[in-house]
């Protein structure tokens, strides 16, 4: 549905996007995550046929965002991070205006249905300007909505909203994502890995990682590792792990008693390790994993920039 | 030309939801009243001028120097600095659309503002005998109307190079008072001096259209600047997506 190659943007002399490969499936929710200033914007916005690429190539639907702007613009619903909007006009009367651009048949109807679907029913008589923003962020993503487009491009969809109406925006794109291609941008780990099939890791303007967000973590993390301590010598406590037969490697911790194991990825190992320390007499202290989040690995690819393989 | 009609609507809707608007038109007919009240008072009743329909159309024009930038000062500045540009830009609208689109909503008020000041003439009509010589009055509005709408179309055009409407309202203003003198520089015999007064707002309306004499050449210089406006308009707004 999307097939993006080499896409390369300059503002002036500054390469907000450098030769950024991709593609989104049908029924895929893509997620593009990265620090602020890293290229998402840019990226969603040639996308969407704002602004053209200073070099390589996206295609949305099979037609070019450059040369067929028009037959792009006509499959996208497009979300930007600022949900501009004309606050002297009423939700309704927002919604027509956009929907007579879109052509939209059934106009009526078709605004019905969406406002019934973000929940703004209520609102439709509502001037746009007295509208908190949330319930701004929702007439925007109507609007995205109102044409029931194959693609939705959505630019950090959930900024700037409280807890409950995240969750409600984050279910709405998840529903959404079910029959069309969404492709959102967020700088929100916990979002990226809760809503999203694919995450892409994007840091000055360049693809840092791509994949699953379990896999991600898999991935970087490489195995799995556990921090344990108990009432003894961090020497002893180190030998006495290394027989579990899953231990790959065993480094001290940061204090007495306590170490760092590594084992591989797949078989939890915290059993047998709090079997072994207390059949030996030990008192146990603590036994957790030390897996990396999302927001570890995010930290370690934006800063080191690594380039990693697409895993499986 | 779909787009163009559903944008030219929205914006004349917001004309009339807008307090710029009111304000725009009270001033209008608050002045040109006062104006019109004092030479029919003074003037007509005083026999010291001859009845003519005219006499709205000199103060109206120098008023419209200043209403018509304030009337399109917002058009894209707006859009640009709220950001809803991006939005439409992104619909199914080609860039041109959107220009002429807005020069259309606006063109739609002040033909409507146009309309009412009508209704002097026609108390003079009504109030002197034999009335007053119609062929002259449709001749000096229908070059009034082509004149606002080539003034409206350079508003458009200026409103597209800036995100401030302050900024959009000076700089028109400005064009206009050069096109409005431009012809003073142009005195002499020379080419130069042609082109100078082939520029003029003034010579192509009160040299012609203002005195009755309908002159197609007149209504083309209005709708060639009407046209290249809107066209550069529309490139302003095309390189934007480049930069």
């Amino acid at each position: 549905m999307i097939e993006v190659k080499g896409l390369t943007k300059y503002y002036g002399r500054h390469m907000a996007i450098q030769d950024l490969t991709f593609d989104a499936q049908r029924g895929e929710i893509l997620g593009f995550l990265g620090p602020n200033a890293a290229g998402k914007t840019t990226t969603l916005r040639i996308l969407a046929g704002y602004m053209p690429p200073s070099q390589g190539t996206a295609r949305i639907a099979g037609f070019d965002v450059l040369e067929q702007s028009l037959e792009v613009r006509k499959r996208i619903g497009y979300l930007p991070e600022t949900v501009p909007l004309y606050p002297e006009m009423s939700v309704w009367e927002y919604l027509d205006y956009m929907g007579s651009l879109r052509r939209v048949e059934d106009l009526e109807e078709r605004i019905s249905e969406v406002l019934e679907e973000v929940q703004l029913e209520e609102r439709a008589e509502s001037y746009i300007g007295n509208l908190s923003k949330g319930l701004k962020q929702r007439v925007g993503l109507a609007q995205a909505l109102l044409h029931e487009p194959e693609v939705l491009i959505l630019d950090e969809p959930t900024i700037g909203l409280d807890p409950a109406q995240i969750i409600e925006v984050r279910h709405l794109i998840q529903k959404l994502g079910k029959d069309r291609t969404v492709l959102l941008s967020t700088h929100i780990l916990s979002e990226a890995q809760q809503v999203c099939d694919r995450v892409l890791i994007i840091n000055k303007g360049q693809l840092v990682a791509e994949d699953t967000p379990e896999n991600l973590q898999a991935q970087i993390s490489g195995a799995d590792q556990l921090v344990v301590r108990a009432s003894t010598e961090t020497e002893a406590l180190r030998d006495l792990i290394s027989l579990i037969p899953e231990v790959t490697e065993v480094m001290p911790g940061e204090v007495e008693g306590e170490v760092f194991v590594m084992s591989v990825p797949g078989k939890d190992i915290r059993p047998e390790v709090a079997r072994k320390i207390v059949e030996a007499g030990f008192d146990l202290l603590e036994l957790r994993l030390a897996g990396l989040s999302l927001e570890d690995i995010f930290l370690q690819l934006t800063k080191e920039n690594t380039h990693l393989k697409e895993g499986g | 030309m779909r787009n163009v009609l559903t944008i030219a609507r929205k914006e004349l809707r917001l004309y009339f939801v807008s307090p710029v608007a009111y304000a725009i038109a009270t001033t209008v007919y608050l002045i040109l009243g006062a104006i019109f009240f004092i030479n029919v008072y003074f003037g007509l009743r005083g026999e010291t001028i001859p009845p003519d329909g005219r006499i709205v159309i000199n103060p109206l024009i120098t008023i419209l120097l200043f209403a018509t930038p304030a009337i399109t000062m917002r058009l894209l500045t707006d859009e640009q600095r709220m950001g809803t540009i991006e939005l439409i830009l992104t619909a199914p609208v080609r860039d041109w659309e959107l220009v002429v689109g807005k020069w259309l909503g606006s063109f739609g008020f002040m033909f409507l503002l146009l309309a009412v000041t009508w209704v002097y003439p026609l108390i003079i009509h009504q109030m002197t005998e034999p009335g007053i010589d119609q062929g002259v009055l449709v001749s000096a509005y229908t070059g009034l109307i082509f004149m606002t709408s080539a003034m409206l179309a350079i508003g458009v055009f200026i409103s597209t190079l800036f995100r401030s409407s302050v900024a959009a309202f000076f700089t028109t203003l400005a064009v206009f008072l050069g096109l409005w003198i431009v012809e003073g520089f142009g005195s002499g015999s020379g080419v130069g001096s042609e082109i100078l007064r082939n520029l003029s707002f003034v010579s192509h309306y009160y040299d012609t259209l203002f005195l009755g004499m309908f002159d197609i050449g007149d209504l083309f210089y209005y709708l060639s600047l009407t046209a290249l406006a809107l066209f550069l308009g529309t490139q302003v707004i095309e390189a934007r997506r480049w930069r």
